[in-house]
């Protein structure tokens, strides 16, 4: 063999290693941050944790139960908005859009989907916070919503279109009218895809911090929806971010938390997506 | 033999069928029909009678419009952006385009060329047209008369609430006939329903069209003219959108008086 | 034989009862869907009138000239962009420059080389990563990567790489470098996804043209294969790019929050997200406001164009991909 052959088939070799390395680290980045989270998050927490407000600045102790409660709250009121009326926009496009409307809404969408999550905070502020003269849990949601609608709705439409031709006409051919196929027929058909679409969206928005930062702010205490209201992403922000190293164990535990949570959330879905066939092709 | 009733499992064989006359008018008629696909004519000015009671086969090459005419009989056609139909389609002399789309559809059952069952249970799937048009008897007794006309009960009646994918597809095939049968329509259309089917399998749909033309009018689009011999009582041949020749079915494959029927017969093209 | 009426009447089948107003349920069905389906237009369109309304005090006050000046001084009403977008401009290159080459590679292992197990179950791992909040990441570099970058990385590169102007100055820890750094892992699951399927849809014809023409696996991969994915891949820079444009959290919690531009890469800086995250709360007067308003149209317009371009990739990809 020449001797540059042999060193093409060197060069080949370690290039192709290489490419192996990049992939392990990329994969074991992901262990690292869990591994990390974990081993500092497990030792921070405890009962109080969940169970207690949490305490001003200078106060020892007290826990995270507000921003449980209140990540909670804004989350239900992001997805009461969010899913249904992304849900419907996705079914719109899917089966009843025209070219030219459908086209323009799919391109908005993609447009939302794309903005900064803190572009839609400050929509969100002019839009609740600044008529209601204060943060609000309300407001907090409707940012979130904001995220959520767009989501759904394409992965909606995606999985909707996803559905054969076939069953529709199988339906209609039965007498059954559109509203009727596609209440019966052709979402039962895709259910598995959209409510994965939805999770995701769900557990995405439950990691959003910018967004809620001055649209339900922050609290101690555990107030009405229309009060500032504490969330988990919040919290852990303001507690990284502060002198206290009583603050810095109690924002490991909530980031703890919240990764568990939202990894958890990531896995069901793609677990349900691919253990289910829904529709045979 | 029209109401729902607990009907046995001995169903008339196709011996008795053949020797009544059939009606004077047609179950369904084409008038100077033309279709377009935007701006493309897909059919030429086709004129039939279909015969009640009868099965009546529509063979051609491929692309030759024999299935786009077939739905424009239930108007599944119109699902598809983009067309437009002139001329007439009657049933019972009475324009389809007038009539209700939905109740139409209910009267024009169709089984189509890949069985295409819903992603539901066996009984799901024949109660679906039922539950659609607002059936208000008994569920039961009516899907597993279904599937006794569509000759699939014995071989399902243990697996009702079994899904629908998990019988073999000439199964499917007929379960997809049953689920047609349900609403009790006049006149089922069916697509090159065996065209994925096996032989064994599409011997015993053919069966099962004899044992239901007694009820129903049937047309049948086919590729496979051997397959129209054995079943049809009448057959169209189509070319390139025009209806070349309509005629019974001895005299098609026998005797036909157009060149171009005699060349696809013969296997000179197709 | 008689003719039955003309309207829709079926003949009398056995005991049964058919409903007929179903075409009413399909109008109202499209109508409901469609109302949704404007909310989206309606919110877009709402969004941008907004942040356009919203941030006319300062566009009249300061004009393009808003885009070229360095001051921020909420005191004295001065406000300008430029360190701003300096710093978001600085860390999205700097988390790119990391993660493209790591996301490609990685990328072409899972698509060349890695069995489909292996390929499916690192895909998975690493589309997890794509999960992870933002306020995570900004938690872990925080108070993980900060200490390395200020004891370890910051130290070696200037003891190496010191001369150039980008590898001097104090080293804090805290940053446009670190910042760039999380911003790269934070990036690199969209490029390693979006590559890998670029790559992907390279017909094996190509790989074997080359293969058969004595090349090397990795000539082949990296002359014929990678070449041909190129339009997909591109589209993954950019759409990482418009990622990290926006991204809030993991940046406001470690670039150091300095409304200035620096030239060295350990300097402490600030993004437009991030002072949009730390003042907008507590911002009094109308021109404050407004001013971090206007930031967030900026970023807006820019993450839109990035977003339009790498779509367009994607799709020249996927189109050229079927013909």
């Amino acid at each position: 063999m020449t001797l540059r052959n042999r060193w093409r088939k060197i060069l080949s070799y370690m290039m192709l290693s290489l490419t192996g390395v990049c992939a392990v680290v990329a994969v074991a980045t992901l262990f690292l941050i869990l591994g990390y989270l974990v081993y500092n998050g497990w030792r921070s927490i405890d009962w109080n944790f969940f169970t207690q407000l949490s305490k001003p600045a200078g106060e020892a102790g007290g826990g995270m139960k507000n921003a449980i409660v209140g990540s909670f709250q804004i989350i239900l009121l992001a997805t009461a908005i969010g899913l249904p009326v992304g849900f419907l926009a996705g079914v719109y496009l899917a089966e009843f859009g025209g070219k030219t409307f459908a086209f323009l809404v799919r391109y908005m969408a993609d447009l939302l989907n794309g903005v900064p999550s803190i572009v839609i905070g400050i929509f969100a502020y002019a839009v609740v916070v600044v008529p209601m003269h204060g943060n609000s849990a309300w407001a907090g949601g409707l940012a979130l919503s904001l995220i959520l609608i767009p989501i759904t709705a394409r992965s909606t439409e995606q999985f909707m279109t996803s559905v054969p031709q076939t069953l529709r006409e199988g339906a209609l051919a039965l007498g059954a009218s559109k509203w009727k196929t596609i209440a019966t027929v052709v979402v039962p058909a895709a259910y598995r895809g959209i409510a994965t679409g939805m999770i995701l969206g769900v557990a995405r928005i439950a990691g959003e911090t910018a967004p809620l930062l001055f649209t339900s702010g922050n609290s101690d205490n555990m107030n009405g929806l229309n009060q500032p209201t504490a969330s988990l992403p919040v919290m852990i922000f303001y507690r990284a971010l502060s002198p206290y190293d009583d603050w810095h164990r109690q924002a490991w535990a909530a980031g703890m938390v919240l990764l568990l949570l939202v990894l958890f959330a990531n896995i069901a879905a793609r677990l349900i997506l691919s253990r289910g066939i829904a529709v045979q092709k | 033999m029209n109401d729902i009733t607990m009907g046995t499992a001995n169903l008339p064989s196709a011996s008795h069928a053949a020797g009544k006359p059939a009606p004077h008018s047609g179950k369904l008629k084409a008038v100077n029909l033309n279709f377009y696909y935007g701006a493309y004519q897909a059919l030429h000015g086709i004129t039939l009678e279909v015969p009640a009671n009868r099965i009546t086969a529509l063979i051609g090459p491929s692309g030759c419009g024999k299935s786009t005419f077939l739905r424009t009989l239930n108007r599944i056609s119109e699902t598809i952006g983009n067309t437009r139909v002139e001329g007439q389609v009657l049933l019972d002399d009475e324009d389809v385009l007038s009539v209700d789309v939905t109740t139409l559809r209910r009267r024009v059952g169709m089984v189509f060329q890949k069985s295409n069952p819903f992603p539901k249970s066996i009984f799901d799937n024949v109660a679906y047209g039922l539950k659609v048009n607002g059936f208000r008897g008994s569920l039961k007794d009516a899907v597993e008369h279904s599937l006794k006309r569509a000759a699939l009960w014995e071989e399902v009646k243990d697996k009702l609430h079994k899904s629908a994918y998990a019988i073999s597809g000439g199964q499917q095939q007929r379960l997809c006939i049953a689920r047609a049968l349900a609403v009790d329509p006049e006149v089922l259309l069916l697509d090159e329903p065996c065209s994925a089917l096996d032989p064994i399998a599409t011997a015993k749909i053919e069966d099962l069209l004899f044992t239901l033309k007694d009820q129903c009018t049937i047309v049948i689009v086919t590729h496979n003219m051997q397959q129209a011999a054995r079943v049809a009582d009448r057959t169209g041949f189509f070319l390139l959108g025009k209806l070349i020749e309509y005629n019974t079915t001895e005299v098609i494959f026998k005797n036909p008086t157009k060149q171009e029927t005699e060349d696809y017969i013969t296997g000179r093209f197709g | 034989m008689a003719t039955s009426s003309p309207v829709s009447a079926p003949p009398p089948r056995g005991a049964r009862v058919w409903f007929g107003r179903l075409r009413n349920g399909d109008e109202v069905a499209r109508l409901v869907t469609l109302a949704f389906a404007c909310t989206i237009l309606v919110v877009t369109v709402g969004l941008i009138f907004q942040l356009w309304a919203t941030s006319a005090l300062p566009r009249h006050k300061f004009g393009f000239g808003f885009l070229t000046s360095s001051q921020w001084n909420p005191v004295t009403g001065e406000f300008g962009a430029l360190p701003f977008i300096y710093g978001t401009v600085v860390t999205s290159v700097l988390a790119l420059l990391i993660a493209v080459p790591l996301g490609v590679g990685a990328a072409i292992f899972l698509a060349e080389l890695a069995p489909p197990r292996i390929s499916s179950t690192f895909t998975f791992f690493i589309e997890l990563l794509a999960a992870v909040p933002s306020v995570i990441y900004g938690l872990l570099a925080f108070f993980a990567l900060v200490p390395i970058m200020r004891d370890y990385v910051e130290p070696f590169l200037k003891r190496t790489l010191g001369f150039l102007g980008i590898f001097s100055g104090t080293i804090f820890g805290l940053g446009y470098l670190t910042a760039g750094v999380i911003l790269a892992i934070m990036t690199l699951p969209f490029i390693i996804s979006i590559s890998r399927e670029a790559l992907l849809e390279v017909p094996t014809e190509q790989r074997e043209a080359a293969l058969a023409l004595g090349a090397t696996r990795w000539e082949s991969t990296w002359q014929a294969v990678v070449p041909y994915a190129r339009l997909g891949i591109f589209g993954s820079v950019f759409l990482g790019l418009a990622r990290a444009l926006g991204e809030t959290m993991a940046v406001t919690m470690v670039i150091g929050n300095d409304p200035k531009v620096h030239e060295s890469l350990f300097a402490l800086g600030y993004s437009i997200a991030a002072i949009v995250a730390n003042e907008f709360s507590e911002a009094t007067t109308d021109l404050h406001v407004q001013s971090l308003v206007l930031l967030g149209l900026v970023l807006f317009l820019l993450t839109i164009v990035i977003n339009a371009l790498a779509r367009l990739l994607i799709i020249a990809t996927a189109r050229r991909g079927s013909s």
